[in-house]
């Protein structure tokens, strides 16, 4: 867990450079009532040891404040950490018996919430970048091509680049905007071997291979590969939220279907979906599907059929 | 050029060989020594001396009580002083032959010819070999101390196709079939020989790549003896990668054959016959020099260890003897250990004495022996990508703990080869082996109450 906080670090670095003191307030919370909240349940309503030190709330807390809009409003995070690790994680029985990812659970319920305050991508001062105003590159081709215009038209009218994405220069939620400090942190855990690279890899192949075979098909109506695989949550969900052992299979089969599953659902959603993102309900969708992937794909045992 | 390894599994611990260099030297005969009549699985021994018998090194003193069984020798010279319980290193209680042993040094009993010039030429006959092998109580010495003389007999209907001698060693710090590859190397050889013979089939000794030494040296060894005796043609020296547990008797036929022995199914029901290289070298004793099992290769190792050696030790030395000839024993609390950190048994008895298949006397801190406390299982799946028999340990586990000995049966915990792979692997520190063994033990016991059918 200690490893997953560490590989966390550069993405909260980028967030709070980028929208100032707000993401650290809004860090902060996070983490003072996930960890709050864990310890308070563990120790008061289910009478145990409390499990605070095994740091799983802290993920959570990270992960869930990566997961907001900068500029949403501070109480938005204290009801995703009740959601995250009160109803998600403890009333499944704590710590590696939740069926989905606390993080995501709490995002999507915030969603459909609060879409107000969770679709608000002004985004306060930072402390390196100006304001930053507008909607996110996903939001905008969502209404782009809802009013008619195609993929390019809509493009051409924003600053979108993926070479720019790459270093945090689009509107998004907290955990978006710096896909080379996620990309630092996927390859940290795998070098101290925190994750296999399977689920991770599948999800960005069947998002760049649904969308280059729509992108041939309609460039006017279906962005491509790399915007797809660069905006949104792709990254932070493929590298931190997919990979969450407790709710994705055991096996490397098993979590390359995990993972196409992942892939092919949140591509559904952005190009047919009223949402303009999908990932954080995709991998809810596959979370429910992991036992029976678990005893789909099993090992092989020695000397039996 | 090609390394081989198992498929399924394993772990990779590091492997500690630190009594390596440690030539092997004889330990000083204790002043007193106590022989179990249990030294194997299967029956105990009958003890065939009364007290005040005077006994001679190599003479028999217990005979076997039934086909699982084997004769037991005195490796002493002495006088008998008690025969009865005697606690053994879990204190258990088992039949021992106590002898107060001579202070004259040893008198050897008839037709053991002691002398240690190498000789290579053995009898061909079948059951002759058989009959020395037997009569010498021989016991596999990588772990299990099956009756050899049992396993070299393969079932009527069944064909030994290759005999493999594990020199994997897999096990972290120990190294006595390490310097018997080394220093004993024509020796191990033909008693390789004569197992092939008595099989009539080929042979492979796998070695693992971490002992290069041994390799080289079984190789030229090979290589100077297959030119003068037919015999030796058919064996090879194989590299297998280091990984545990390669030294496990399913493990290596997966490794060296690419074949799986099906659940419940002896290895000979695919072609292959596992004997270690220890037992090589008893087989060879016992043939070419008529020498019963009296002693055999222990290392005494571990980092807090005073010294670290390799001792030809006589069967029925007290631990406590060993541990005193090696420096005594390390200030703290240390944990004694008979075997590897994987597999070994803890010693709770330091009066309790050798049997013929130890291998180590392995001394750790408690720094190294303390468990950390179990967090909860997070289904990271480690346990399952280490479990060298496919099983899923975390599932054993929790079927386990609600009782569930029909699904435990089911999900093969029969299968568990206890090697300890899930318990090293688990980052949640669970304990997942010491629960698994209880569970496995209550669904052979149920599988055993069966009725025949």
């Amino acid at each position: 867990m200690a490893d997953v906080c560490i590989a966390l670090i550069p993405a909260v670095i980028v967030s709070v450079l980028f929208y100032g003191w707000h993401s650290l307030l809004i860090f902060a919370v996070s983490c003072l009532s996930c960890c709050g909240i864990e310890c308070v349940v563990t120790t008061y309503l289910l009478k145990k040891k409390s499990t605070c030190g095994d740091l799983s709330a802290l993920v959570t807390a990270i992960l869930l404040a990566l997961n907001l809009p900068p500029s949403c409003p501070w109480w938005i995070a204290i009801i995703g950490a009740v959601v995250a690790i009160g109803i998600g994680k403890l009333s499944f029985g704590g710590l590696g018996q939740n069926l989905f990812n606390p993080a995501i659970l709490a995002r999507v319920f915030l969603l459909v919430s609060f879409p107000v305050q969770m679709t608000n991508w002004t985004s306060p001062k930072g402390f390196i970048a100006d304001a930053f105003t507008g909607a996110t590159p996903l939001g905008m081709i969502n209404e782009g091509i809802m009013n008619g215009e195609s993929v390019s038209q809509i493009l051409s009218k924003s600053s979108f680049s993926p070479v720019l994405s790459l270093f945090a220069e689009v509107g998004g939620s907290a955990g978006e905007i710096a896909d080379v400090a996620l990309l630092i942190g996927f390859i940290y855990l795998l070098c101290r071997r925190v994750i296999k690279p399977y689920i991770t890899l599948s999800i960005w192949a069947s998002v760049a291979l649904f969308s280059f075979i729509f992108n041939m098909i309609n460039p006017d109506l279906y962005t491509g590969p790399l915007f797809n695989l660069l905006t949104g949550g792709v990254l932070l969900g493929s590298i931190f939220m997919a990979t969450d052992y407790v709710t994705s299979p055991m096996s490397n089969l098993g979590g390359v279907i995990f993972g196409l599953g992942i892939g092919i659902i949140t591509m559904l959603i952005r190009y047919f979906g009223a949402y303009p993102e999908g990932v954080s309900f995709a991998i809810l969708i596959m979370n429910a599907f992991v036992p029976l992937i678990n005893s789909a794909f099993k090992q092989r045992k020695y000397g039996r059929k | 050029m090609k390394k081989f390894t198992f498929k399924i599994g394993g772990v990779h611990p590091n492997d500690s060989k630190i009594s390596a260099e440690a030539a092997i030297e004889p330990l000083k005969i204790s002043p007193k020594i106590y022989i179990s009549m249990a030294q194997h699985l299967g029956a105990p021994a009958n003890p065939v001396v009364a007290v005040g018998d005077e006994v001679r090194t190599g003479q028999i003193i217990g005979e076997p009580s039934a086909f699982m069984s084997c004769y037991v020798h005195s490796s002493v010279t002495g006088k008998v002083v008690s025969v009865g319980p005697y606690k053994d290193i879990a204190g258990r209680e088992a039949i021992h032959v106590g002898i107060d042993v001579s202070p004259d040094g040893d008198v050897w009993a008839d037709g053991i010819i002691t002398d240690n010039s190498l000789d290579v030429k053995f009898p061909t006959d079948r059951q002759t070999l058989l009959d020395k092998i037997k009569a010498c109580g021989i016991v596999g010495l990588g772990g299990a101390t099956f009756p050899t003389h049992v396993k070299l007999c393969p079932p009527p209907g069944s064909v030994a196709e290759c005999l493999i001698i594990n020199g994997a060693e897999c096990e972290p710090y120990l190294t006595s079939d390490y310097r018997l590859m080394v220093e004993r190397p024509e020796e191990v050889l033909t008693g390789v020989a004569i197992i092939k013979c008595i099989l009539g089939c080929r042979a492979v000794v796998g070695i693992e790549e971490n002992k290069p030494k041994a390799i080289e040296s079984m190789k030229k060894a090979l290589e100077s003896l297959s030119e003068k005796n037919s015999e030796f043609n058919d064996i090879d020296i194989l590299t297998l990668k280091k990984k545990y547990p390669q030294g496990g008797e399913k493990q290596l036929i997966a490794a060296v054959l690419g074949r799986e022995v099906a659940s419940g199914a002896l290895p000979i029901s695919v072609g292959a016959v596992v004997q270690n290289v220890g037992t090589a070298l008893a087989v060879y004793e016992a043939v070419q020099k008529n020498k019963p099992l009296i002693d055999n290769t222990i290392t005494v190792t571990g980092q807090v260890s005073p010294s670290q050696k390799n001792y030809l030790t006589r069967v029925g030395t007290p631990y406590k003897d060993i541990i005193a000839a090696a420096g005594g024993l390390p200030d703290g609390n240390i944990k004694v250990i008979s075997g590897g950190p994987m597999m070994g048994r803890a010693v709770s008895n330091l009066d309790a004495t050798t049997l013929k298949g130890t291998g180590a006397v392995l001394m750790l801190s408690e720094e190294q022996t303390k468990r950390k406390p179990a967090q909860a299982c997070i289904s990271c799946g480690r346990c399952v990508d280490a479990c060298p028999m496919g099983l899923e340990p975390f599932y054993l586990l929790r079927l386990s703990r609600a009782g569930m000995m029909d699904a435990l049966e089911e999900n093969a915990v029969q299968d568990c080869i206890e090697c300890g792979c899930c318990l090293y692997s688990c980052p949640s520190s669970i304990a997942l082996l010491d629960e698994i063994r209880l569970a496995k033990a209550s669904v052979m016991k149920i599988i055993k109450s069966r009725p025949r059918k």
